[in-house]
């Protein structure tokens, strides 16, 4: 009964003008009986200051923005959230942690927690309680969220899906029913393409989205990883070489372009029809259905990476995980607030509001009937068990952080996709790059 | 008795006066009160900030985490980077090339519209336009007008016959070097053009009669008489000019993020990627830093350059 009503707030809220969303009476009513039992209980006159990057999705923005109002309703906590884009976010979120001051929560990207997390509040206590009520966490989210010493710094609430985005009638005119689910078929699938005249691409800018998915996906693919368990630079090893010999072949059959393509690039060369394969999360598709390209809509679909040499899925999904500050004077509010956010009725209303942007770190959500209602998010919703970290196989940090971010890996695939270098130079290139941040 | 009256009133600063009636009525200390609000605000917004950078350029500070001092390790690891020569080196290209096309393009605009023809201030104020429009917009156009797919200028030739498949602007390295150096260009110009119009405005027309009358035939009034009386202005625009391309950001950043493969990436743009979003402060700020030394050598060569008041006379300097 709450379900309905909390969808049909969800789905008239997405209506209103000015994309302010408040708490139904009956999310109200829930979060009342909620909070009479959790075992967190806010401080007195507590006021929490949340940031939070840029929303996706409008509906997506209104469910979170009503599940915050409900808690101020039953709670009386108030809540001040400001958005800012990613990149500001994320010097705001280690001078707070720095300073020891500033917004008492901040949702934000990748693994920054792990960056200063003698800065962070100790949420084990939530985590384990959610982990228990919703049938655990994936690996995924238990390594964002968890600090060295086992316990829980973040709350990894979300990651979000990067999978292959392919237009059907041009992959079946390439000789192939659907994307193949082995590298070898799917160069194969690429070169046919070519030769057809509708070529596929992905980003070889500085994307760092886009850019940084695919590039590990192929590099983890064939073997080759950036650092052992032990933090050991080993990128230039015989499997990167392999990945990038791959990538060598994969590159020539590529569209034109792809060497300057931005995050923002293929999707628009997809929606075009100038692409037929690109890398994406669920926005192409949400912009064919939301602007009315029916052609295009119709015509996608999505699906996993192809499994490389190694036979297993080497994917890279971007986390979105929530940092609770120790700073804060309220520590049982923000906990309270966190555990109120994952709940069912909250969380359920957050999938739906992020229509396949978005998806489950907890393993009851895999049910949720946003997978299912249109086939062609279902692939999203198995991305957190499928995703790899950036940090792969070592650990999360300054080094693995620093790595990611001066593109140490995508620029080495750039080098061999647009011919600048060979595999071999590549590899031993990123491995110098890769060393200076890892200390050698 | 009147005078000695008035003499009495006067309050004595002599040598029995106390200290702060000494300090109250000295020029010197007075003079240094009022400086210093301005110094302050210098010290606290320039000079700290400065020496704050220069000073993270010695630690390896990074975001959220304090350092340690390292001393010249940064940079020593950016003389071995490539990416960072790289960088300085489309640095240089991207100052001295747009400085070039600026001046030359500005000069010739501003002795254009320094003439008398129909609809002058409407032409001043569209020469003005690239200058108003925000740079992050810009970017945006250019970001259009340089796409693998949709480029209108790939477009056009394509329909004139002239190319048969669409110009990769920003996906070849030299390609995207020549694109993103127009896009400076092109928003660079209105500056230069309008300040030197201005500088050209303060020209007396009775040189150019008495030069006219002399028989000067107009490239020697423009060599003898212009160009010498511009090249103060000359010398403020172009050292502006060469600060502002040499610390360039938001045109790199929103069109290609210092790609493809880095070959577009400027020291401002690789220290913003080092420093904020790798979170290498300490690295990011040496980046900066090696910026110093170049900018300063461009104002000095402004300064003890172009401001020779006897060459700008005609004359030769001691």
């Amino acid at each position: 009964m709450l379900k309905s009503t909390r969808r049909d707030f969800v789905k008239g809220a997405s209506s209103l003008a000015l994309g302010a969303a408040f708490a139904s009476p009956a999310l109200i009513e829930a979060a009342r009986a909620w909070a009479a039992e959790s075992p967190w209980k806010p401080e007195d006159g507590a006021k929490l200051r949340m940031l939070r990057w840029k929303r996706f999705v409008q509906s997506e923005g209104e469910a979170f923005q009503a599940s915050l109002d409900a808690f101020t309703k039953a709670t009386g906590v108030e809540i001040r959230l400001d958005s800012e884009g990613f990149e500001d976010l994320r010097p705001k979120a280690a001078v707070a942690a720095n300073i020891g001051s500033g917004p008492d929560v901040i949702w934000g990207i990748h693994a920054d927690a792990h960056l200063y997390p003698d800065a962070m509040l100790d949420i084990t206590d939530v985590c384990d309680h959610l982990g228990g009520k919703y049938g655990g966490w994936y690996p995924i989210a238990e390594h964002y969220g968890k600090g060295r010493d086992g316990k829980w710094i973040n709350l990894p609430i979300t990651i979000s899906g990067n999978l292959i985005n392919y237009r059907k009638s041009m992959v079946q005119k390439a000789g192939f029913d659907k994307i193949p689910d082995n590298t070898a078929d799917f160069l194969k699938l690429f070169q046919n393409l070519k030769k057809n005249g509708s070529p596929g691409g992905f980003a070889l800018g500085n994307a760092s989205g886009d850019g940084n998915c695919w590039t590990h996906w192929i590099l983890w693919s064939h073997g080759g990883r950036v650092v052992d368990e032990n933090d050991n630079v080993v990128v230039n090893s015989p499997e990167t070489v392999a990945g990038l010999e791959y990538v060598k072949e994969l590159g020539e059959n590529f569209v034109q372009g792809t060497a300057s393509w931005l995050d923002g690039h293929n999707n628009k060369a997809f929606l075009q029809g100038a692409c037929s394969v690109t890398n994406n999360g669920i926005s192409i598709y949400a912009a064919a259905v939301r602007e009315g390209m029916k052609d295009v809509a119709e015509d996608m679909d999505h699906a996993f990476y192809p499994v490389g040499p190694v036979g297993e899925p080497t994917e890279f999904h971007v986390a979105f995980p929530m940092m609770p500050y120790k700073h804060t004077k309220y520590p049982n509010a923000v906990k309270a607030l966190l555990a109120w956010l994952m709940e069912k009725e909250q969380y359920d209303a957050f999938l739906q509001g992020s229509v396949g942007y978005l998806s489950h770190s907890l393993k009851a959500f895999q049910e949720h009937p946003v997978w299912t209602e249109d086939p062609k998010r279902t692939v999203f919703r198995d991305v957190a068990q499928r995703s790899r970290s950036f940090a792969h196989a070592g650990t999360l940090g300054y080094a693995a952080s620093t790595v990611f971010a001066d593109f140490v890996v995508v620029n080495m695939v750039a080098e061999v996709a647009t011919g600048a270098r060979s595999p071999q130079d590549a590899a031993k290139r990123a491995q110098k790059r890769a060393e200076r941040y890892y200390k050698v | 008795m009147a005078t000695t009256t008035e003499a009495e009133q006067v309050t004595p600063v002599g040598e029995d006066s106390s200290w702060y009636e000494r300090l109250k009525h000295n020029r010197n200390w007075l003079g240094f009160l009022f400086m210093v609000p301005a110094a302050a605000i210098l010290l606290v917004f320039l000079a700290y900030p400065l020496g704050l950078g220069v000073w993270l350029g010695f630690t390896d500070v990074k975001v959220g985490r304090p350092g340690q001092f390292v001393g010249f390790d940064n940079y020593a690891w950016l003389l071995e980077d490539d990416v960072f020569w790289l960088s300085v080196f489309n640095t240089f290209l991207y100052t001295v090339v747009a400085s070039i096309f600026k001046f030359a393009i500005g000069l010739w605009l501003a002795v254009l519209l320094n003439r008398h023809m129909p609809f002058k201030s409407f032409l001043r104020a569209i020469v003005l336009l690239p200058f108003i429009v925000p740079t992050v917009l810009s970017a945006l156009a250019f970001w259009w007008i340089y796409d693998s797919q949709d480029s209108v200028i790939s477009w056009t030739l394509i329909e004139m016959g002239l190319i048969e498949r669409p110009i990769d602007f920003l996906g070849d390295p030299n390609n995207a070097r020549a694109s993103v150096i127009v896009a400076n260009i092109w928003r660079g110009i209105p500056f230069v053009a309008i300040t030197l119009l201005a500088g050209l405005q303060t020209i007396s027309p009775s040189l150019y009669e008495a030069a006219t009358i002399d028989g000067a035939n107009e490239w020697q009034r423009f060599w003898r008489i212009t160009l010498p009386l511009l090249t103060p202005i000359i010398a403020v625009v172009m050292t502006f000019s060469v600060l502002f391309t040499f610390t360039d950001f938001q045109l790199i950043w929103v069109m290609t993020r210092g790609g493809p493969i880095n070959a577009t990436h400027l020291m401002a743009t690789l220290s913003y990627q080092r420093a904020i979003i790798g979170g290498s402060l300490g690295e990011g700020a040496a980046i900066a830093t090696a910026m110093i030394p170049f900018l300063l050598a461009a104002i000095l060569f402004s300064y003890f350059g172009l401001q020779r008041r006897k060459w700008q006379q005609g004359g030769v300097d001691d």
